[in-house]
């Protein structure tokens, strides 16, 4: 008996692993490998196709790209002392190239260039300096994506989800409506508010200046660096919001209808029902929307492949567009890779924000 | 009715008419400027007239982007890319899904485990490696022996079968269904395939929907990052990298809109139809956190 007992254990162990084994095989071949790749490749200046060796070169790729440096100027000076003032009456700055070009006498700000500059008091100017200032907005542009498109999308998700949550005759329609946009492909989104977006004959734009009786002066949405970023974070909310609602929406049927009808017993106003029934019952939701809205703007690619490719003059770039662009375009593996691990880190960041907020409650 | 409720009633569908609108009018406009010849579209998207398919109407765009680009043929890759890996995800995912639920198996925990913690992996962060390796992997196929995947088919198809979420709904679909059917069903002989293939997957019909309706949005949507870097040849390329043949030389935006419309119209009749599974899919990855 105890033979046949360590046969079948055995029978079972083959079988469940060859039924496993193809998928988890490519899952360790296309994401586990690579992943690990990932943080192997970025310590070493691997080429997609070199003639030389790669070698190894410690975190030179990070400090390449995170290298930063602070530097305070006081405006120019005349021979009598006074500030120098051009035109417009503003104090007149040494030029930056001056200290970044200079390796003996200010080896911390050679090779960097100008990211943005803050006026100090006292006329004195603070220009903060980068070694890859192209990395740098990106990077903020992604965060500030994420930071802005989050609340936003979230909020209006879960007001669309109470609009469409009440017993209305064809709310299904509605709801089929707004979910819409998420099954297109944001290549045919971005495409479609490419056209919208444009300066001369641009939808949004007409559709503006009619509702304001001709007052609005037309701009070019995606040709300015103040209005492009801003575009793309609002056609991005218009695709995604539908999604978001769908998952507030899930959350809002789990609350039971007893619940209402002790409020509405109880006489609370509208507000009072929402503010001490709905929400305290949504808060994993809320953890849930905001986690998945925040790695998904992390992820920011196609709307700025399709829209701008980063431009103008650098205002949407984001993180995981240089990485393509460095990883395939310019075949530089280790830089792309690089890039890849900070935003790994960026999501686990979260991802394990989000379980420390999930398990106070239980 | 008192006369105070129905003004609050047509207010809310009021409210609800106008948010709708805002999601229709560029999807409108995307259909309603494919039929328009590229001055009169120009000109229309200044006034309301953007959204009526008014004037000079007709299906040129259509006959003229199709004389433009190989458009068939990109469909065609995309369906069939598309398609291929659904159907091998489905299979793959649902065994291994199988396996982990009603197996014993040694070291089953710790691959779970593992397979469970790439979720939080986007492809964006693995794709320049994944680049490395898919252009140093052999492959063997029709046309002989070639030293890398770039270019073809399966490079667009094989790293994208497997999937954590795809192994997690299955699994947890398995774990609600009664564990006596697979019992009864190995005393009576059968084997661990035959439980899976004929006891399991035949109850397995909503989840299996769910399944392939968030692989399609997955792959048949987002086939952009990935064939940029991968299909330089045409021969391979899917829809959303076709789009690049509308912008050389004299772009005509009448012919784009026209391409928009044929790639996307397939896409929303096929949510209009099954538009509750559609949501319900959606809805069940808010499950995964």
């Amino acid at each position: 008996m105890p033979n046949n007992k360590v046969l079948a254990i055995r029978r079972q162990n083959f079988a469940g692993w060859s039924m496993a084994l193809p998928a988890c095989l490519l899952v360790f071949t296309f994401l586990i490998l690579p992943f690990f790749m990932a943080f192997g490749l970025s310590l070493t200046n691997q080429r997609l196709v070199s003639p030389n060796p790669t070698e190894f070169v410690g975190f030179d790729n990070f400090r390449q790209m995170l290298g930063i440096g602070l530097l305070t100027m006081e405006p120019d000076v005349d021979d009598t002392g006074n500030i120098k003032i051009d035109q417009e009456g503003n104090p007149i700055y040494p030029r930056v190239r001056n200290f970044t070009r200079n390796q003996d006498d200010y080896p911390q700000y050679f090779k960097k260039r100008e990211w943005f500059r803050i006026g100090l008091p006292n006329d004195k100017m603070l220009v903060v300096l980068s070694q890859d200032v192209v990395f740098m907005k990106a990077l903020s542009n992604t965060l500030l994506f994420a930071l802005i498109v989050c609340p936003i999308q979230a909020g209006f998700a879960l007001g669309l989800a109470l609009l469409i949550n009440q017993p209305l005759r064809g709310i299904n329609i509605f709801r089929t409506v707004y979910f819409a946009p998420v099954v297109i492909s944001m290549v045919v989104v971005s495409l479609l508010w490419r056209f919208i977006y444009d300066g001369q004959n641009g939808l949004l734009n007409a559709l503006l200046q009619m509702f304001s009786l001709g007052l609005f002066e037309p701009v070019d949405w995606l040709g300015n660096t103040t209005t492009a970023l801003p575009a793309i974070m609002a056609m991005s909310i218009w695709q995604g919001v539908g999604f978001h609602m769908v998952i507030w929406l899930s959350g809002l049927q789990t609350i039971p209808i007893s619940h209402y009808e002790v409020a509405r017993i109880e006489g609370a106003t509208r507000w009072q029902t929402f503010r001490y029934v709905t929400w305290p019952s949504l808060r994993n939701t809320a953890i849930l929307v905001m986690v998945i809205i925040t790695m998904q703007a992390f992820t920011l690619y196609p709307q700025v492949q399709v829209m701008t490719r980063g431009g103008p003059l650098d205002s949407t770039q984001s993180l995981v567009f240089q990485a393509v662009v460095r990883g395939y375009e310019k075949q530089d593996i280790s830089g792309g890779s690089a890039i890849s691990v900070l935003l790994f880190l960026l999501v686990l960041s979260i991802s394990l924000f989000q379980r420390y907020l999930t398990r106070e409650k239980d | 009715m008192p006369a105070h409720k129905m003004v609050g009633l047509a207010l809310r569908y009021l409210l609800l008419i106008w948010i709708a609108m805002i999601f229709i009018f560029p999807i409108l406009f995307m259909f309603v400027s494919s039929l328009k010849p590229d001055l009169q579209l120009l000109m229309d998207s200044s006034s309301l007239r953007a959204f009526l398919p008014v004037g000079d109407i007709s299906f040129n765009n259509y006959t003229s982007a199709f004389d433009r680009a190989p458009i068939f043929f990109f469909i065609f890759n995309s369906v069939m890319i598309t398609g291929i890996t659904i159907v091998c995800s489905l299979f793959l995912c649902s065994l291994s899904a199988f396996s982990f639920v009603f197996l014993t198996w040694k070291g089953k925990g710790v691959v779970f485990a593992i397979i469970l913690a790439t979720f939080i992996v986007p492809f964006e962060t693995i794709a320049i490696p994944l680049l490395l390796i898919v252009n140093n992997l052999p492959w063997i196929g029709l046309e002989g022996f070639k030293t890398s995947w770039i270019n073809s088919y399966h490079v667009q198809i094989i790293p994208f079968i497997a999937d954590a979420l795809t192994i997690f709904l299955f699994v947890q679909y398995f774990r609600d269904l009664p564990k006596d059917l697979v019992e009864a069903s190995r005393i009576d002989g059968a084997t661990w395939f035959q439980v899976y293939r004929r006891v399991i997957m035949p109850l397995s019909g909503p989840i299996v929907a769910t399944a392939a309706i968030l692989k399609f949005l997955m792959m048949y949507n987002n086939q952009l990052l990935w064939p940029i870097m991968v299909v330089q040849e045409e021969t391979y390329r899917p829809v959303m990298l076709g789009l690049q043949y509308f912008f050389q030389l004299n772009t005509q935006w009448g012919e784009i809109m026209a391409y928009l419309t044929i790639i996307t119209i397939p896409v929303l009749l096929f949510y209009l139809v099954l538009q509750k599974a559609f949501i319900a899919s959606i809805a069940s990855t808010g499950i995964k956190g």
